[in-house]
């Protein structure tokens, strides 16, 4: 862990603390605590970021001369800890995690000095416009048209699996503007606003029944060329650059709030004898089992962010990260699952809207367990799938 | 043991099969799912019809007489079809147990009508605290002149939205896991005192918590002894085991078949995403787990039939089995369909969600596992 004697991190912990506690509004607070996406609530979510915009704390990871506090890595790692740990939901992160690291690397300064400050304010919501419906895994494969048309693009096609592109106001976008050479090469990055005429978004409801994910259909669509991120033709440069920032995102926030959700429910249910589960032999072997795991897949994030602080882009790195991450992830659903019992068998969606007065049917901290399982099967498929990232390493990294 | 279907097992899976690939497409599950009862009041009429509501039930009690394995034939069958019609909580854990433990009055009056379509029962016994040990009862009964009062909670009370009849278990003495000391009654589901709070289930069925607030009941309202109801209170609760992992059986099938379908038809890199040795060798281990779980199913009926420590183990060896089963094709399931798996409007998360639920039911993996465990017998007898 790269640190500075210069810092004395436990007076930075004390000053993040202390902002959350005199500056984390209940219900932003309870609207995180219902949320069981790695998707926050939206609204909140927009109303977090301006708080924390205005203390200039919007982007940890940022450079300062892009609107970043300066903090280095063990910093950030002490701000998201607290920030979880005191219920702030997750960061937006089409916005702070993957459009604005892509232009800071491929943009123009014009669309930096324009987007940046509007991205960190949140002013502007993004989504990803990457998926079609016959190009998952296979994104080279996309086939959205983009036709240059006097100093615009005309877009046709279809986007789908489209995150908050119904709560965004802005998306950037894989497009196809040459079908010559390998798939590869005929690939454009672009960035467009969702009210341009012809966009038309429709819901996809997810296993949870909720609105999470979107088809997005182009007719006519027309995006100025100046919207282009890098060079026409070169968008696979781009979004692969992005890619390793999107599988970079932290897993161990989420991975430590899962064992406290675990912990809090095993001292709350109780074993067949009676006694209490986090009191049961056998379920404490197994939530030892769970910590270790969790464990080492928090220390390899650590190395990997440490090396990349050090060298730049994380590279393949990412795809270990997103292979080992969601895998852990996805274990400690289950054993969550597990410990709440007969809890995760009603159905009640209405208990997890923010504000609701409905009287949940199961005990509070029960409440998202199922959802949350049913939600973070997508962490093995969305953003290149578990199989994709397995062959990226084999590739990449085995040299096989 | 034989583990081919009778001729009559055979004609009771075909007529089962029809009506699902007749009756019972996908969307209209969906719709029964989403509707204020959660089934179809005329499906169940027809089931009466024909006679599938009698096969449990032996003859004297007016029934078709019908073995677990005729049973378990049906279950199957409904699972493939993801049938939401209350067979398991009405039949099995309602009828069987009148049939365990009523009086010749008793199963005459309570089953002919259920029998016949027209009353619906539920199983109100299980508990909050209860973490799948069925001896868990916290609900107590006192006498009240000629008859009882009942008061406690029920909690995700299966089918009790629609019971007419509810068996509910209370303890007349001992201590909240004593296996001694519990009653069990048949109770009018809209007797004064029973406040429901009815609610849908993952898997698009309906259950109940219930409220008994000092409910009274006469005294021919107890079935069998005092303080003796736990016995066939798990002999019941064993028998929906072996007959929900049949049903599983079923919704396995039918998730191996269409992940297998779809990675046939399914195109990225320029082929079929079941060239892709990774996804064959995953899906040969769905079908292998299914296989197991079909045939263990299959093994421990004819042991089940033996009763004792036997019939125990039985069940708890096939709800082991195949909840595990359940994870890794339900799982692999939703993961090689992509991003279809995790939508709603694919039938696959809904196939899903039913071995979700089941896998909880009565007793979940480790409870089971445990009470094996405890009943593997040291001298070490063959399996």
């Amino acid at each position: 862990m790269t640190e500075s004697a210069m810092i004395n991190y436990e007076a930075f912990r004390a000053e993040v603390r202390a902002f959350l506690a005199a500056n984390l509004p209940d219900d932003i607070r309870e609207a995180t605590r219902l949320t069981a996406s790695m998707f926050p609530h939206m609204p909140t979510a927009i109303a977090w970021q301006k708080i924390l915009h205005r203390q200039g704390w919007a982007a940890p990871h940022w450079p300062v001369e892009y609107g970043g506090p300066g903090w280095d890595l063990r910093q950030q790692m002490i701000f998201r800890e607290e920030q979880d740990l005191a219920g702030a939901p997750a960061t937006i992160m089409q916005g702070l995690f993957m459009c604005g690291p892509v232009l800071m690397g491929h943009g123009t300064k014009a669309q930096q000095d324009y987007y940046l400050p509007r991205l960190l304010s949140a002013e502007h919501i993004w989504c990803q416009g990457y998926s079609e419906p016959a190009s998952g895994s296979d994104l080279a494969s996309l086939k959205m048209s983009a036709v240059p048309d006097g100093d615009d693009y005309i877009l046709n096609g279809s986007k789908i699996w489209t995150s908050n592109a119904h709560e965004a106001s802005h998306m950037f976008l894989l497009v196809r503007t040459s079908t010559e050479g390998r798939p590869q090469q005929g690939i454009t990055f672009l960035l467009l606003e969702m009210d341009t005429p012809g966009i038309t978004v429709e819901p996809i409801i997810n296993l949870n029944g909720v609105q999470e994910q979107n088809q997005v259909f182009f007719d006519d669509v027309r995006v100025p060329q100046a919207n282009r991120v890098g060079a026409e033709n070169d968008g696979w440069t781009v979004a692969k650059y992005l890619l390793e920032f999107e599988r970079s995102m932290s897993y161990a926030a989420p991975l430590k709030k899962r064992l406290r959700q675990i912990r809090r429910s095993a001292s709350e249910e109780v074993a067949a004898d009676g006694t209490p589960l986090i009191d049961d032999r056998v379920f404490r072997r197994k939530l030892a089992e769970a910590e270790i795991n969790a464990r080492a897949f928090i220390a390899t994030e650590m190395r990997v962010n440490e090396e990349t602080a050090a060298g730049g882009s994380p590279g393949p790195a990412a795809s270990v990260l997103k292979i080992a991450g969601a895998d852990a992830r996805q274990a400690l659903d289950k054993l969550w699952l597990q410990t709440v019992g007969l809890n995760g068998v009603p159905l009640q969606p209405e208990a997890l809207v923010p504000g609701n007065n409905v009287g949940s049917l199961v005990p509070d901290h029960a409440l998202t367990a199922m959802a949350t399982w049913l939600d973070d099967r997508s962490t093995t498929i969305a953003g290149g799938s578990a199989e994709v990232q397995r062959s990226i390493v084999a590739k990449a990294v085995l040299g096989l | 043991m034989t583990f081919a279907l009778s001729e009559e097992q055979q004609m009771l899976k075909d007529s089962v099969d029809r009506f699902v690939a007749q009756d019972y497409g996908f969307d209209v599950r969906r719709a029964l799912a989403e509707s204020d009862l959660g089934y179809s009041a005329d499906n169940w009429r027809t089931f009466a019809d024909l006679g599938w509501l009698s096969v449990p039930f032996a003859e004297e009690n007016g029934g078709f007489g019908g073995s677990l394995r005729d049973v378990a034939t049906m279950t199957e069958a409904l699972g493939r079809g993801l049938v939401t019609e209350p067979f398991v909580p009405c039949l099995v854990l309602g009828g069987r147990l009148v049939e365990m433990l009523g009086s010749a009055e008793q199963r005459q009056a309570i089953l002919s009508p259920v029998i016949a379509g027209e009353t619906q029962l539920a199983l109100a016994h299980t508990e909050r605290r209860a973490a799948g040990n069925p001896a868990c009862v916290g609900c107590t009964v006192q006498a009240d002149g000629d008859g009882f009062r009942i008061s406690g909670e029920k909690h995700l009370v299966l089918n009790g939205p629609s019971a007419d009849l509810l068996l509910v278990s209370a303890r007349s003495g001992g201590a909240e896991r004593d296996r001694q000391g519990v009653d069990l009654f048949v109770v009018d589901g809209h007797a004064d005192g029973i406040h429901r709070r009815d609610y849908p289930t993952i898997d698009g069925l309906r259950a109940a918590d219930i409220t008994f607030d000092t409910v009274r009941v006469e005294g021919a309202a107890r079935l069998g002894e005092a303080g003796s109801a736990i016995d066939a209170i798990e002999a019941v609760i064993d028998e929906a085991i072996i007959a929900c992992c049949a049903e599983a059986v079923g919704v396995m099938e039918v998730l191996v078949r269409d992940t297998v379908e779809y990675a046939r038809t399914r195109k990225q890199f320029g082929t079929p995403i079941g060239k892709f040795q990774a996804l064959q060798h995953r899906m040969v281990d769905m079908f292998v787990a299914q296989e197991q779980s079909r045939a263990l199913l299959l093994q421990v009926i004819g042991e089940f039939q033996a009763g004792g420590t036997e019939a125990r183990k039985a069940a708890s060896a096939i709800k082991v089995h195949v909840s595990r089963s359940a994870r890794l094709i339900g799982e692999q399931a939703i993961q090689i369909h992509g991003g279809m798996g995790t939508t709603d409007e694919l039938h696959i998360g809904h196939y899903v969600k039913r071995l979700l639920a089941l896998e909880v039911l009565f007793g979940d993996t480790d409870y089971h596992l445990d009470r094996y465990a405890a009943l593997i017998d040291s001298a070490g007898q063959d399996t």
